[in-house]
């Protein structure tokens, strides 16, 4: 878990300090700490990704406090400034991924066929060798397996 | 250290906590904040002496309703801005929605009054004092309720301690009100509201300075 989180927030951080900073590491471990440390302050009704990049985002404030840095960004980098959303983006993505993971390989597979790369459902049949109708049925019952899922974890 | 070093190191230590710890902790230091209110009130000022009687008045319970009422919607902020991330609208709403109805309650009984009876109304006969008291009765509460936030992870510091004063300021003031003898609503809507605001405001100016962690 906290393995996972290490690899979100050292991207998020980087973006906003730069990569190879040399105190990137550090905050990235004072993030974690703070995380561990203030666990009981996350509220389960709420998004996990939003607490701990809640965390972070404080822990970086404070970096900058410490530094006494006025932050300034060159325009041409303005791009990247409207992308830093991107990290969360990222924690969806994996928790979304973990979600997935607890169908059977067969039925992920279909479901990804057919939902993420986008085949029809005749295309995902053939090439699984199964009967249209099988598969329409298999990626129904996928769906909600995920959404009984998601709905408890909330 | 590397950071996978201190990462197994965390995990290992990580025993379960219930979330339901927070509001716990502040509801038990909103209780005891005002039973130190009520210890140091009733040496000092002592109870109003018509007391029980007073219990019977609807003014009595109007001054409650209004004090418990911020007092609540103290604890809402105060729970909320402990926490990092998520919005804090609820607390909001009823701290607005008290605040309203008792200086509604205010304007109609000033507009129903005879013209030479309002400057008393509104003044009383203890205005220089009720804030301040109140603010004091507030500060054992301000202070434990800022200590154990610290614990907690609040992350806009000046919010987080300005929602403490309001819960201290306002348990403060229900407990000043088993004291005060005002009974007019417009007194309550100026004067409670000053001493529980100061309270805020204090606990707003402390905020970024012991809110750190």
């Amino acid at each position: 878990m906290l393995g996972a989180m290490a690899v979100y927030l050292r991207g998020f951080l980087a973006r906003k300090i730069g990569r190879g900073a040399a105190d990137l590491e550090d905050l990235v471990q004072e993030s974690l700490l703070a995380i561990h440390l203030k666990r009981e302050t996350y509220d389960t009704s709420q998004p996990f990704t939003a607490w701990a990049f809640a965390i972070a985002r404080y822990k970086l404030i404070d970096w900058f406090r410490r530094n006494r840095i006025r932050r300034t960004e060159p325009i041409d980098e303005a791009a990247e400034l409207f992308a830093s959303e991107d990290s969360n983006e990222a924690a969806t993505r994996h928790d979304l991924g973990k979600l997935v993971s607890i169908l059977p390989e067969k039925q992920r597979t279909l479901l990804e066929d057919v939902k993420i790369a986008g085949l029809s459902h005749a295309e995902a049949a053939r090439k699984a060798g199964m009967t249209e109708g099988a598969v329409k049925v298999s990626i129904h019952r996928s769906l909600q397996v995920l959404m009984r899922r998601a709905r408890d974890e909330n | 250290m590397k950071t996978d070093e201190l990462i197994s190191l965390l995990a290992r230590d990580a025993a379960p906590v219930k979330s339901s710890a927070l509001p716990r902790r502040l509801s038990a230091l909103a209780l005891a904040g005002g039973f130190a209110a009520l210890v140091m009130m009733i040496p000092a000022i002592g109870f109003r002496p018509d007391l029980p009687g007073a219990l019977a008045d609807p003014s009595f319970w109007m001054k409650a309703v209004y004090t418990v009422g911020l007092s609540a919607a103290g604890f809402l902020l105060s729970e909320r801005l402990s926490r990092p991330g998520g919005g804090s609208r609820p607390g909001w709403t009823i701290a607005a929605g008290c605040a309203a109805a008792i200086v509604a309650l205010a304007i109609i009984q000033l507009a129903t009054m005879p013209p030479a009876e309002v400057p008393a109304a509104i003044m009383g006969g203890s205005w220089d004092s009720c804030p301040w008291l109140i603010f004091a009765l507030a500060l054992p509460g301000l202070a434990a309720t800022l200590r154990a936030m610290r614990g907690f992870a609040p992350t806009r510091t000046a919010l987080a301690g300005a929602a403490a004063g309001l819960l201290a300021g306002g348990v403060s003031a229900t407990v000043y009100g088993l004291h005060c003898d005002e009974n007019a609503a417009a007194f309550v809507a100026v004067w409670y509201s000053l001493g529980i605001g100061m309270t805020a405001v204090a606990g707003a100016i402390l905020g970024p300075r012991v809110l750190r962690w």
